[in-house]
């Protein structure tokens, strides 16, 4: 069962867009959608680790700033012709407050 | 036993009477087919295509020997009929006699040749059938050949751009002061030939032709004011006429064709007649669409039933590749009737109806024919148009405040709409085809032969497809935006403002965008548009913009950032030097440039101290230099008559005056500018979106440069004697770039594709047109000439650009 852990008030990020959650692996996006679906995946585009929590967010996807590789939020695949994916981690709402997987908290990323 | 049906000629119109028939009444005849060419029935109208390379003779053959041999007609190709003799009801050929019980007469027409010297030369064609096709083909296969078309209706260009597409370079003479006069108006006519121009085909107006010359064969085109085409072929499409003198000499009642009753049957009651040969109600065609409808009754007569053939009104297309062209009715002007007109310069699109009582009689499109169909069935219905008249000319998707779907304007479209011209074929006959199970354009074509003949209503039946289908059926789109919609840019920004659509959502609402909110394509261009249409109403969305806009700075390829302060004209003082130095060591700026740009750069600052550097940079008066922004970056001088020997005015202080009146506008792309001093240019005005050189006597304002993936010098917009009007031209020039041009588009693209002198007009030549723009300039930035970075270097948004939480500190517990 996941242990979760609360990162901040879902109006702390923009909507259609992302904040990022520092972690010692690394940085995590946590992307809220037009309809405030959450999201979290790894910062880094596969492509060549453009920050995708500066893309721009349409549907539930984000569109990599550096070179426009398009990136799923819910499996972290690139979509189209590019080949890649990112890391995805669960992330759930509740009572307006956004919950991570305890385990980004602990020593290694994987959980 | 089956009574014996001869036909004479095997077209268009025989063709389709013989399926017909086959259909109707099978086995009623023994049919005899009669051809003078060596060949059966083809689709003549594509012979064009065929011309031009895009198809094969074999892919327009509508029947072939298996067909034939399946229902028992005896063909006798290459074999015309010379005589009829009614009294013994047979007809003559070279083989001998044929006996009939019933006769059919569909022996088309034949090309008029204009009766000059050397029109008989060798080399001298005319555009009827595939003999003359390959005959253009074999004179037109050396290189370097020439060829001149008399005749600028829908046959001689459909034979110009054929031979064009052919590497035969085309000049094509025409009597009448416009193009397709019987098809369309002058200024549509002035579209057509500004198109075939730009695509290398010269075009002669009100060009008499005199003779044609040579001594063997053709040399060249002399026409009666003395001018000479040379010329290896000269094609003369100058009109047909219906082949009747078989019939006229087997004594059958004639006047400019065959005349035919209702029934299609001639004088003589075992003669029917169909075509173009015919003349039925004083009415004489040159279309198939009417030819398929004689065809249908007739075939109806031979098989005993009866049935009325009342005419046509009849609707063209011409058939080149890219040209878009629609014309149906009655166009002329007069005194009893009114039009309603909609022209766009920018996109070349021409639209005309022409009204009397309340009704359409005529409509003229060009460069944009969607709703062609549409307004062609309210023309037909004679619909009274009173209650949408104001709407009208925008199509179906306004009427009746329908919503503005890209499809909508199928969608509306009744079930007795003539989608195919040619074989008749309505809307409500498509979408049963479709729901009845075909799903594909060639499943469609197959069942109900629409756009099998012209091919000219593909688009639509395909769209037919999408409407009926939905998304199971993608459509190939023109141009647009992105994926999330069918519209183009220009459609976009048209209907945003005559829609009055003032946000995000509504425009992908109203223009049914097909995801729930955009891309990454469309999002910033709708941002912008918004923005440019609507300073005061609209409210900027960041989470539209690209990364750098949205934050006000260039991310570089590790996600840090650049930070650019104006130096305005390029002049700096030691103040602001110093804060630049002292912020480069406050936060560890790893690099500091100076740009192309006459400005410096600090490279690799982190997103979170962004507004920290920028609240220090702001203390010693420093704002945001834009250098991310589709909107004014610099405006680059050199220094004038303050320090150098040649300079002429002063150009520092003019760019500095243009930089503080301009930055902070956003634009469709990003616009640079530059004031030099005196024609040595130091300041590279001349290959700049806006550039001005100083002389003696003012100041030479040149727009539409270019020095980045192109490179292109600026064109002259105008001369003036003050710095004030200077400055009033390139804002007015400004303003309307904003106001007109696409997303994306570079001043120079956008000039190239609405004409310098377009812009002259408003800009330079109209005062009042100039004062609108500059006072619709002004107060655009009285909204957005904020410094970006004063407004954001905040505590609010510092934590905002923050991580939202560093879980590497929990981590460590
Ligand atoms: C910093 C600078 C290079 C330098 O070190 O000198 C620069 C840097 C960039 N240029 Fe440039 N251009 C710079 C002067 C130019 C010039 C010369 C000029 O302005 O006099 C040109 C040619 C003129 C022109 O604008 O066309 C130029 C033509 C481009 C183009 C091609 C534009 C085009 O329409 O062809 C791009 C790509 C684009 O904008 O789509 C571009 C894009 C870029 C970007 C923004 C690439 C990007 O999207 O990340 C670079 C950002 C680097 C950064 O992080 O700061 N840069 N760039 C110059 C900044 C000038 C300034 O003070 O603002
Ligand atoms: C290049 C070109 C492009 C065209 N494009 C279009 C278009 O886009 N849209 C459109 O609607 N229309 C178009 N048309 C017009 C269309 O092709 C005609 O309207 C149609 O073919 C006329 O059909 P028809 O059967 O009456 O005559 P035809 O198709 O001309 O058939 C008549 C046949 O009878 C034969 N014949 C004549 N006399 C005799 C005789 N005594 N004995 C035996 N045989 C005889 C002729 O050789 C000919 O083969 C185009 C025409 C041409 C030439
Ligand atoms: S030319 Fe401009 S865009 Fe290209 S690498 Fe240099 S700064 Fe970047
Ligand atoms: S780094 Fe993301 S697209 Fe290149």
């Amino acid at each position: 069962m996941t242990e979760w852990i609360d990162v901040g008030a879902l109006n702390d990020v923009p909507v259609r867009g992302a904040r990022i959650i520092k972690t010692r692996e690394g940085c995590v996006a946590v992307f809220r959608t037009a309809d405030d679906q959450v999201y979290a995946i790894d910062n880094s585009c596969p492509h060549q680790g453009g920050p995708l929590s500066e893309g721009i967010v349409h549907g539930a996807a984000v569109t990599c700033p550096l070179h426009n590789w398009v990136i799923s939020l819910k499996d972290g695949a690139a979509q189209g012709n590019d080949k890649g994916s990112v890391r995805t981690y669960p992330a759930q709402v509740e009572a307006g407050r956004i919950l991570l997987d305890a385990a980004l908290a602990r020593s290694s990323k994987a959980a | 036993m089956a009574e014996k049906l001869v036909v004479i000629g095997a077209g268009m119109a025989s063709g389709r009477v013989l399926e017909e028939l086959f259909e109707h009444a099978p086995g009623r005849y023994d049919v005899t087919l009669f051809g003078a060419e060596p060949r059966g029935n083809y689709n003549r109208i594509m012979l064009s295509p065929v011309l031009s390379g895009e198809k094969t003779y074999d892919e327009i053959v509508t029947h072939d020997a298996a067909w034939y041999a399946q229902q028992g007609v005896a063909c006798r190709f290459g074999e015309a009929v010379t005589t009829i003799d009614r009294a013994r009801k047979i007809v003559v050929s070279e083989q001998g006699e044929t006996p009939y019980d019933k006769l059919l007469i569909a022996t088309g027409s034949q090309p008029f040749i204009i009766p000059v010297p050397g029109k008989d030369l060798p080399g001298v064609l005319t555009y009827r059938d595939l003999d003359d096709v390959e005959a253009m083909l074999s004179l037109a296969k050396s290189p370097g050949s020439k060829a001149v078309v008399i005749g600028g209706g829908l046959l001689g260009l459909e034979a110009a751009a054929g031979l064009k597409a052919q590497g035969v370079s085309v000049t094509v003479l025409h009597l009448m002061p416009h193009l397709m006069e019987r098809q369309l108006d002058g200024p549509a006519g002035y579209l057509l030939k500004a198109e075939l121009e730009r695509r290398g085909v010269e075009v002669v107006c009100g060009a008499n032709t005199q003779a044609i010359l040579g001594e063997d064969r053709v040399t060249s085109v002399r026409l009666e004011d003395g001018r000479c085409f040379p010329a290896d072929i000269v094609v003369m499409a100058v009109g047909i006429r219906p082949s009747k003198s078989l019939a006229e000499s087997a004594g059958l009642a004639t006047g400019r064709g065959v005349h035919v009753d209702d029934a299609m049957v001639t004088s003589d009651t075992n003669i029917l007649a169909v075509g173009e040969c015919v003349e039925h109600r004083s009415q004489c065609y040159g279309l198939v669409a009417p030819l398929y409808e004689m065809a249908k009754i007739a075939a109806q007569t031979l098989a005993g039933e009866t049935a009325a053939y009342t005419g046509s009104v009849t609707s063209t297309k011409l058939k080149v590749t890219g040209v878009d062209l629609f014309s149906a009715g009655d166009f002329a002007e007069g005194d009893d009737r009114e039009e309603i007109v909609f022209r766009d310069p920018a996109r070349g699109v021409y639209k005309r109806l022409v009204l009397r009582d309340d009704r359409i009689i005529g409509a003229v499109m060009y460069g944009d024919t969607t709703d062609g169909a549409w307004f062609f069935g309210h023309l037909k219905d004679r619909t009274d148009i009173s209650e949408m008249r104001d709407t009208l000319i925008f199509g179906p998707a306004y009427a009746g405040g329908a919503p503005l779907d890209p499809m909508a304007a199928v969608a509306a479209l009744p079930d007795d709409a003539e989608i195919c011209g040619c074989n008749g074929v309505c809307k409500g006959k498509i979408t049963s085809t479709i729901t009845g199970g075909a799903t594909t354009l060639e499943a469609v074509r197959g069942l109900t032969k629409a756009s099998s003949s012209c091919g000219s209503c593909t688009g639509l039946v395909e769209q037919l497809l999408a409407v009926t289908l939905g998304d199971s059926y993608a459509a190939p789109t023109a141009k647009s935006v992105c994926g999330c919609t069918d519209l183009t840019h220009e459609d976009v920004r048209r209907l945003i403002k005559s829609r009055d659509l003032k946000s995000i959502p509504a425009v992908m609402q109203e223009l049914a965008w097909k995801t729930s909110c955009g891309c990454h394509v469309c999002r910033p261009a709708l941002n912008y548009y918004l923005i440019a249409d609507w300073p005061l109403e609209y409210k900027d969305d960041p989470q539209s913009r690209f990364v750098n806009e949205r934050n006000h700075a260039n991310i570089q390829k590790d996600g840090t950032f650049s930070v650019v302060p104006r130096m305005w004209g390029g002049i700096t003082n030691p103040q602001e030097l110093r804060a630049i130095a002292d912020a480069a060591e406050k936060f560890n700026v790893p690099t500091v440039k100076v740009t192309g740009g006459q400005r410096i750069d600090m490279l690799g600052i982190k997103k979170e101290d962004l507004p920290k550097i920028w609240a220090d940079l702001n203390q010693a008066g420093l704002v945001s230099g834009h250098a991310y922004a589709k909107g004014l970056r610099t405006v680059k001088t050199c220094v004038g008559t303050d320090h150098c020997r040649f300079g002429t005015q002063d150009s520092t202080g003019l760019g500095v005056k243009i930089e503080k009146r301009m930055w902070g506008s956003w634009t469709p792309h990003k616009v640079k500018m530059a004031v030099s001093g005196c024609p040595r240019n130091c300041a590279e005005a001349t290959c700049k979106d806006v550039g001005v050189i100083c002389v003696d006597s003012g100041y030479e304002v040149s727009v539409a440069g270019a020095a980045g993936m192109d490179v292109k010098e600026t064109e002259p917009l105008g001369k003036t004697s003050s710095e004030t009007e200077a400055i009033e031209l390139i804002v007015a020039f400004v303003q309307l770039y904003r106001e007109n041009a696409k997303y994306l588009d570079r001043p120079y693209k956008w000039v190239a594709k609405v004409g310098l002198d377009w812009v002259k007009a408003r800009v330079v030549d109209d005062h009042d047109a100039r004062k609108a723009l500059i006072e619709r300039f002004d107060l655009s930035q009285h909204v957005y000439q904020k410094d970006p970075w004063a407004e954001r270097a905040t505590p609010s948004v510092e934590q905002a650009w923050s991580p939202l939480a560093n879980l590497t500190l929990e981590a460590a517990e």
